[in-house]
């Protein structure tokens, strides 16, 4: 599989050479976050949702096994094909010779970021099956033969005079025109061409529910519908974490998804499949890949709640300034950091520590996953498994040592505070990685922790 | 031993002791589920509304408001030979006005069956799209939405929240992706 080629600093570093782009993705992502605040302030109960989701899918692990099975016969008894995949490879075998069965050589693709977890595009090139992907966003990455960089908002880290060049070079826009209005007509155009082309349609899933057997699909570009609706043969892959137990609790979920991801009240399109429609046919692709694994580590099994909102990656002050591609993973992000060692601890061990540990990510997840404290525990598994680098290891040993001591804690704050005012130029220097292209601001003359011990006696 | 024994043994090994489901009581708090509050949700999200006595007066009115439409289905009418052709002829519908079941006042859903639609992807290929919705039947939250839909009773169900819709250039909002490029919604009195 892809073998790691440069770990997330070095892909950073990478992407803060242009830093105009870096300003943009990371006040873009914050005005994204901005306003699923906004729409979360609005709900008098959104706290009590994030409580009710996370119970319920708290609930739904406890009991997989058992949903699972249920699931499989609702699906069955529905008119549904449901297949099992073990890991990547078997994914794509099954994907493969279901078009092959039907001898497709040409198919409709939406959102899901389990076929991308599963490299399912290259995969299929290589048997000579052409994929297109309808997604807007994913489609404009195609083109530009690059992976998503956000797990909702696909090519957020390009610009529209790159997307109108894209465009200009393979649907034949007129050069220079950079319109998003327009450059989505055209989109729209082509990509109903393939839509009345396509004989079969691969979808990922939201939520699938045990209770009646179906998968509920949701967009705002109506992609999914129009692949699925139209095609002789829906293949829709999902992991087996997205189960959830009953047809009420989408509700719950719903509720939650859109305001989380991009401030909407609800995606225009929550489709229900449950049958096939009438001379069609519906595989089912359960998927595991490591998640079976994950569930059994007690420390990291909540992040299988995740329901892919990509609210935490709007959020971090990580992410929003080294840009999805940094992550080398089709997760990116604080989730993805958390999911990407559970596949392979040697090539994503660089991603643990690709955070603060500020939390931030753990206070917007709308299942409610602790997810800087499962970034934290990652670095000790690392550490003692040997998968970090000497200076990483040291640095975790006087990390934990400074942050279990406050009187040290407070010292060394003291003193850093003292060397930045005194010698910025030791700080902001090529030594030290934190300060490539950044000016250093001016230090407080008074920290935090003074601050608050002086106002906490008036 | 199959891929199938083999995940779902790792399961179960590995599964968490269980606990129970939570209640769902009291999540939808004092939303309204009003005409006035589900007009301002659906507005914003770029759709339009009309209150009409009865379905008799929808054709005028999308006339005076589309006056280019050429191909328009209407659920109900007696011009009902698209129903089994095949659905990618329909490519070429400019608008379709199909029945509504259930509208969400929080966020400007409206829930649509394959039952009423008669072909699942009408709704959607469509270049625009009118819901017809009684009055009656606009409810406060997701929650009263499924409790009134209750278990499926066809293969297709969907919830539509304003037209199709893109951000993904640069985060400027869209309509008109791949799905219908307007919604209107008549709100019928009942
Ligand atoms: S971890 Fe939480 S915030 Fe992040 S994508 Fe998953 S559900 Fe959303």
């Amino acid at each position: 599989m892809n073998r790691q080629t440069a770990d997330h600093a070095t892909l950073a570093d990478r992407f803060n050479e242009n830093e105009p782009r870096v300003d943009w993705h990371d006040q873009t992502l914050w005005w994204v976050r901005a306003k699923r605040d906004k729409m979360a302030r609005s709900i008098p109960e959104w706290e009590q949702l994030r409580d009710t989701a996370s119970a319920i899918k708290r609930n739904a692990l406890g009991n997989l096994y058992e949903y699972l099975i249920q699931f499989e016969q609702q699906a069955t008894q529905n008119g549904a094909i449901v297949h099992w995949a073990a890991d990547a490879a078997e994914h794509n075998r099954i994907v493969t010779g279901i078009l092959q069965q039907h001898g497709v050589r040409h198919l409709v693709k939406s959102k899901s970021m389990l076929t991308e977890e599963c490299h399912l595009n290259p995969h299929l090139a290589a048997n000579g099956i052409e994929v297109i992907d309808t997604d807007l966003g994913e489609r404009i990455v195609q083109l530009a033969k690059e992976p998503p960089s956000h797990i909702v908002l696909p090519c957020i880290h390009k610009k529209k005079e790159e997307i109108g060049e894209l465009f200009h070079e393979h649907l034949g826009t007129p050069a220079g025109n950079a319109d998003p209005q327009f450059l989505t007509a055209a989109a729209r155009q082509h990509l109903r061409k393939e839509f009345l082309q396509a004989k079969a349609a691969v979808t990922g899933v939201n939520f699938a529910v045990a209770e009646t057997g179906e998968m509920v699909v949701c967009t705002n570009e109506g992609n999914a519908d129009m692949g699925a609706h139209l095609a002789d043969i829906h293949i829709a892959c999902m992991g087996i974490e997205k189960i959830i137990p009953q047809r009420k609790h989408l509700g719950v979920f719903l509720r939650l998804l859109a305001r989380s991801a991009t401030g909407q009240p609800i995606t225009t399109y929550s489709s229900h499949f449950r049958q096939p429609r009438a001379g069609q046919e519906l595989h089912i692709v359960l998927v595991d890949n490591g998640r079976s694994r994950q569930l059994g580590r007690e420390d990291f099994r909540n992040s299988l709640k995740c329901i892919r909102c990509g609210a935490c990656m709007n959020t971090c002050p990580v992410y929003r300034r080294s840009g999805g591609h940094s992550y080398h993973t089709a997760v990116a992000g604080p989730i993805g950091a958390i999911l990407a060692p559970n596949l392979d601890m040697k090539d994503y061990a660089d991603l643990p520590f690709a955070s603060t540990l500020c939390g931030s990510c753990s206070n917007v997840c709308p299942v409610k996953i602790d997810i800087h404290q499962q970034l934290y525990k990652w670095r000790q598994v690392l550490v003692k498994e040997g998968h970090t680098t000497a200076s990483k290891t040291a640095g975790m040993k006087m990390m934990s040592g400074v942050l279990s001591a406050p009187r040290t804690y407070r010292a060394a704050g003291k003193m850093g505070r003292w060397v930045m005012r005194a010698f910025p130029g030791m700080v902001n220097n090529r030594l030290n990685p934190w300060y490539k292209q950044r000016e250093m601001p001016a230090p407080p003359a008074q920290s935090f922790s003074q601050w608050y011990e002086k106002n906490k006696k008036s | 031993m199959s891929s199938r024994e083999q995940i779902l043994a790792a399961v179960k090994q590995h599964q968490p002791e269980a606990s129970v489901l939570p209640s769902l009581e009291g999540l939808s708090g004092s939303m309204p589920g009003t005409l006035e509050a589900y007009r301002k949700v659906l507005e914003g999200l770029g759709g339009s509304l009309f209150e009409v006595k009865d379905e008799k007066e929808i054709p005028a009115l999308l006339a005076e408001h589309y006056p280019h439409l050429q191909r328009i289905i209407t659920i109900g009418s007696n011009e009902r030979a698209w129903i089994n052709e095949d659905p990618h002829l329909l490519e070429n519908v400019d608008m379709a006005v199909v029945p509504g079941l259930w509208g969400v006042a929080e966020n400007g859903a409206i829930w649509l069956t394959e039952q009423e639609v008669q072909v699942r992807v009408l709704p959607f290929i469509c270049q625009h799209l009118a819901i017809v919705l009684p009055k009656s039947r606009i409810l406060p939250t997701m929650h009263e939405a499924y409790e009134k839909i209750g278990a499926p009773q066809n293969g297709f169900g969907v919830f539509i929240a304003g037209p199709s819709k893109t951000a993904d250039i640069e985060q400027s909002l869209v309509l008109g992706a791949h799905g219908a490029k307007s919604l209107v919604v008549f709100i019928t009195e009942a």
